[in-house]
């Protein structure tokens, strides 16, 4: 498995130092890491989940808007920071791995370690 | 493979009677391949003596990698002999800023007021490269190179040639990425640099009580160099970027704890030291 770049190593060490939910994914749009504040959110361990396609596990997540009508993958935050690569913020409704609906802000932020070197995205979840 | 170490000194030179066994020049390492190809790494006080012995050789080009651009690996340029010769060629790899080209970076030490001669008088053939992401191929030598845990750009090297490897990596403080002892290889700083390497030399400067009043400054203790040894594979183990206030006597007992702590009686971790050398071949086949 090839290494990650340093910009996630250190993206994860700080996520798994936050008590703000916040999730890593790579540069092809896998997620790496979540933090537990995320686990109580997305309601399933990321041991138990392990690297996954985000968009996999976005709709595992049923995401919408809060007024309940369906968001396809490709407009939600983590996909505009990845595809677009620029920050993107909405609320959503979710309904948790482990069967709870949770209305959540998100916040997806590309990371680049050089202007023309995109690595990936962090993703923050806001409990509301 | 034939790998001499010129200067293994952190942080700023240590000249004098208690360091003359490990020697107080900062890092430069010099690397010779069987086919004639010679790698400089780094550019510590280390490269004034190695210009000399290559301008005695004959060197005409010389490939110099540059893990990172503070004053202990870049201080003994401006007194590189090949610099001043017109008939060598220098090419110069280093990390990418997000600021300023390399050329650029280098030039603030050779102008006002810190040295007389700038950049575009050097009569040597210099050019400048930022490390590519992908490892590339010189003279016969595979290179790798990767940002490690450091403050600013800095890249660790890997040198694959004439069957053997060589791992590089003189600043580096893994610790600060979190345990990295407990995680897979592809979380690990600049594993992909260092993993399996039949030779690495690595950052341990400091011993654990020191370290702990240095966190973030971007070294790392002995035991942390013996634990990234252990997890990322490497067959052995020099401790290399050796601190200023550090006398030989100090440094032996820094040897001992580091045997003591990799466990390992074959191939034990040594102390680097100016003017040892270590020759890497491919293992005898069966």
């Amino acid at each position: 498995m090839p290494q990650k770049h340093l910009i996630l190593i250190l993206a994860r060490e700080l996520a798994s130092n936050l008590a703000t939910p916040t999730l890593i994914a790579d540069e092809v749009g896998r997620a790496v890491f979540y933090n537990e504040a995320a686990e109580a959110v997305l309601g399933i361990p990321f041991a138990e989940m392990g690297e996954v396609d985000i968009d996999d596990l976005g709709a595992s997540f049923a995401p919408r808007t809060p007024e309940g009508e369906p968001r396809p993958q490709e407009d939600l935050p983590a996909r505009i920071a990845l595809d677009e690569r620029r920050a993107a913020h909405e609320r959503l409704l979710i309904t948790s791995r482990d069967g709870v609906e949770r209305q959540v802000s998100v916040t997806g932020l590309p990371l680049f370690a050089h202007a023309d070197e995109f690595v990936g995205a962090m993703v923050i979840f806001w409990r509301e | 493979m034939r790998v001499t170490i010129w200067g293994c000194r952190g942080s700023i030179p240590a000249p004098g009677p208690d360091t003359a066994g490990c020697g107080g020049n900062t890092s430069c390492v010099e690397v010779s391949l069987d086919n004639g190809a010679v790698f400089v790494l780094d550019a510590g006080t280390g490269i004034r003596e190695l210009g000399n012995a290559l301008q005695d050789r004959g060197t005409r080009r010389i490939h110099l990698l540059l893990t990172h651009l503070h004053l202990d690996h870049l201080e003994g340029l401006r007194f590189f002999a090949p610099l001043f010769d017109p008939g060598v060629t220098i090419d110069l790899w280093g990390p990418r800023s997000p600021v300023q080209s390399l050329r650029e970076r280098i030039r603030r030490s050779f102008s006002p007021p810190l040295f007389p001669i700038d950049l575009r008088e050097i009569p040597a053939r210099l050019t400048f490269h930022d490390v590519p992401k992908s490892p590339w191929t010189i003279e016969g030598a595979k290179i790798s190179s990767g940002l490690v845990m450091h403050p600013g750009p800095t890249v660790g090297f890997r040198i694959e040639a004439d069957g053997a490897t060589f791992a590089y990596m003189p600043d580096h403080e893994p610790a600060l990425t979190g345990q990295f002892q407990e995680r897979s290889r592809d979380w690990i700083s600049g594993a992909s640099i260092a993993e399996d390497a039949d030779l690495l030399f690595h950052d341990s400067q400091y011993f654990d009580a020191e370290y702990a009043q240095r966190v973030g400054w971007g070294h790392s203790s002995v035991e942390t160099a013996v634990a990234y040894a252990r997890v990322v594979g490497a067959r052995r183990l020099v401790l290399f970027h050796h601190d200023p206030v550090h006398p030989d006597r100090t440094l032996e007992r820094l040897e001992v704890e580091a045997a003591s702590l990799s466990g390992e009686r074959d191939a034990p971790p040594i102390l680097a030291r100016e003017g040892m050398t270590f020759e890497l071949s491919a293992p005898a086949s069966e």
